[in-house]
């Protein structure tokens, strides 16, 4: 099984430090792991430096792989006006460093990312006609047909329906539990990180100043300290934690 | 974290897997057929082009002349291979390499005015070629023949080194590309009037007839070396299909795919700049290729580069071929300059294409 640790990983972008040697313990596949923190704390940097894209020092150490590319990684949506279908995009997903020639299986994989994400009718979409929460959906789909033994998701839900939100995070849970997969995805909405993810790191800026099982990070504490708000969390009706947030500090 | 909640996918009205399948079969099947019109509907216009002029001769001589050149006359013959040939086809592999030059402009640079000619390259050549005109300089030592080809090619590839350069400046974004590409189009413009200035007129309308673009200049020799460079930067630009197609998603999410945008953007930069030298150095300037072949494939095929890449050459070889057509027959005895008809006809047409079909267009 792929497992992930992050090493002393630090990142800059010219003399200014984005992150600061961050450390964690091994992140297994199967776990859905929930990426906090405050704007500008350094989330998307972290996806870049684990993914190469940013040099540094320290390491993210990917054990256990089998697959030559193990990871993926949906950035933040910005928008496109290519003239493709949406079943191409997710197909030039697929086929990056792959040769021109195309193949049933490929497109079977393209198919069962669509099935899999709910959008099977917007393949002979034009991938400008949609909407936002449209194309979020479409760019998990680009991630997850790279048949990834590490998906890293950049605020996946930002753009969505609460529907939407809820459907996407039950899928990436279930998918992760499936293939083995894991899943670390930013999201600023804690509610969800506590319903549907079973680790989280906390970064602020640039820092980790949390991380473990989502129960025990996310508190009234963290809270107040990292995101400045008064909260609450209580058990609902059939147990779940619940967050209700009071105030802003 | 809390198990049991999972929510049920969004629930689709959706086509089976076969149907979805089937869609993308239909439209890779159209494209091809597309791509197969274009590539009969180049044929047709290669004879007639072939076929015009002051000897003219009918499509059947033409063909038969085409595949058994030892059943016609010899007079037939020469006229055909030796006088026609050369430029018919020199309109086609202009035409291709300029559109295709200008498609991966657009491609890489995510601007859909990208072509040889705003970024300067064209601007380039003509500045070489008129150095060579006017007084007689050659920038390289070379043969009388190739002195005025070989002039435009070393300007347009210095302007393309001089954006490429410029471009790998830390904080230069694809938009400051764009941008130094028409400061080296204003610079050449000044630069040209100053030769214009102290030429003779004789040489002023040389230069002037030169920078109109004339097919006329085309010779088997010049044929084979600007053919040479397509068939080498086709298939080098073709390597890199799924990763260009990417591109058009933006830089941010093609790096997330594992393309590295920078490290293309220089490589197609340098190919197609040699693709728009070598076409711009044999026949002068010939606007709107670059912009108007690209956009028609585009609205024909999408933007998959599988069928993009093809489909901007045959686009760009079939307007000029055309082009060349109407420039035998608008003024009867007269051939006019390329440049003058692609730019009449390109430029309402063009604005044709992004009126009527703005969102398809880019």
């Amino acid at each position: 099984m792929v497992t992930l640790t992050l090493d002393q990983l630090s990142a800059r972008y010219g003399r200014r430090r984005i992150l600061a040697e961050i450390t964690t313990p091994a992140f297994a596949g199967g776990q859905v792991v929930a990426l906090l923190g405050p704007n500008a704390a350094g989330k998307s940097t972290l996806f870049r430096r684990i993914l190469g894209l940013l040099d540094g020092e320290g390491e993210a150490r990917i054990s256990g792989a089998t697959t030559e590319r193990p990871v993926a990684y949906m950035p933040q949506d910005t928008g496109a006006n290519a003239v493709l279908t949406v079943f191409e995009s997710v197909l030039l997903a697929r086929m990056q460093g792959r040769s021109l020639r195309v193949r049933a299986e490929d497109l079977s994989e393209v198919e069962r990312a669509l099935k899999d994400l709910g959008i099977a009718e917007l393949g002979a979409r034009d991938i400008g006609d949609l909407s936002g929460g449209q194309r979020q959906l479409v760019g998990a789909a680009q991630a997850l047909v790279q048949a990834p033994e590490i998906l890293l998701l950049d605020e996946p839900t930002s753009a969505l329906d609460l529907h939407r939100q809820i459907s996407l995070l039950s899928i990436l849970r279930r998918l992760a539990r499936e293939r083995e997969m894991l899943v670390i995805a930013a999201l600023h909405d804690l509610g969800h990180a506590l319903r549907f993810t079973d680790q989280a790191m906390v970064l602020e800026s640039g820092r980790l100043v949390a991380c473990g099982p989502t129960e025990q990070v996310v508190t009234p504490e963290l809270l107040r300290r990292v995101y400045r708000v008064d909260a609450r969390i209580e058990p609902c009706s059939k147990g779940r934690p619940q967050l209700i947030v009071e105030a802003a500090v | 974290m809390h198990a049991g909640t999972s929510a049920a996918p969004t629930p689709q009205a959706a086509p089976s897997a076969a149907e979805k399948r089937g869609f993308y079969r239909a439209l890779v099947l159209r494209r091809q057929l597309i791509l197969a019109a274009l590539t009969l509907a180049l044929f047709l216009s290669l004879c007639v082009d072939l076929a015009l002029g002051p000897a003219r001769f009918g499509l059947d001589e033409v063909i038969a002349a085409l595949v058994t050149p030892e059943a016609v006359s010899q007079q037939a013959r020469v006229i055909l291979w030796e006088i026609r040939m050369p430029v018919a086809l020199m309109a086609l592999v202009v035409g291709a390499s300029l559109s295709v030059a200008g498609a991966q402009m657009q491609t890489i640079l995510s601007n859909p005015l990208a072509s040889p000619f705003t970024l300067g390259i064209s601007a380039g050549a003509s500045f070489g070629a008129a150095l060579a005109l006017a007084f007689g300089v050659a920038i390289v030592p070379a043969a009388v023949d190739y002195v005025i080809p070989i002039n435009a090619f070393v300007m347009a590839m210095l302007t393309a080194f001089a954006i490429h350069a410029l471009s790998m400046r830390r904080g230069v974004t694809i938009e400051t590309i764009v941008l130094l590409g028409i400061a080296m189009v204003f610079i050449f413009n000044a630069l040209m009037a100053l030769i214009q200035f102290f030429a003779s007129q004789q040489a002023v309308s040389a230069v002037v007839f030169w920078t109109m673009g004339s097919l006329t200049k085309a010779t088997w020799p010049k044929l084979w070396i600007a053919l040479g460079v397509l068939a080498v930067v086709l298939p080098l630009l073709a390597r890199h299909g799924w990763a260009l197609t990417a591109m058009r998603l933006g830089d941010a999410k093609a790096e997330s795919l594992g393309v590295k945008p920078r490290a293309l953007r220089l490589e197609v930069l340098v190919l197609v700049s040699l693709l728009a030298a070598i076409a711009v150095a044999f026949v002068g300037t010939i606007g709107f290729i670059g912009l108007v072949g690209p956009h028609i494939a585009r609205l024909l095929l999408g933007e998959d580069q599988r069928f993009f890449l093809p489909g901007a050459a045959l686009c760009g070889a079939l307007i000029l071929s055309v082009g060349s057509v109407l420039s035998k027959v608008l003024i009867p005895g007269t051939i006019i300059p390329i440049g003058i008809i692609t730019s009449l006809v390109g430029i309402p047409f063009f604005l044709f294409l992004v009126l009527s079909h703005k969102k398809a267009s880019w």
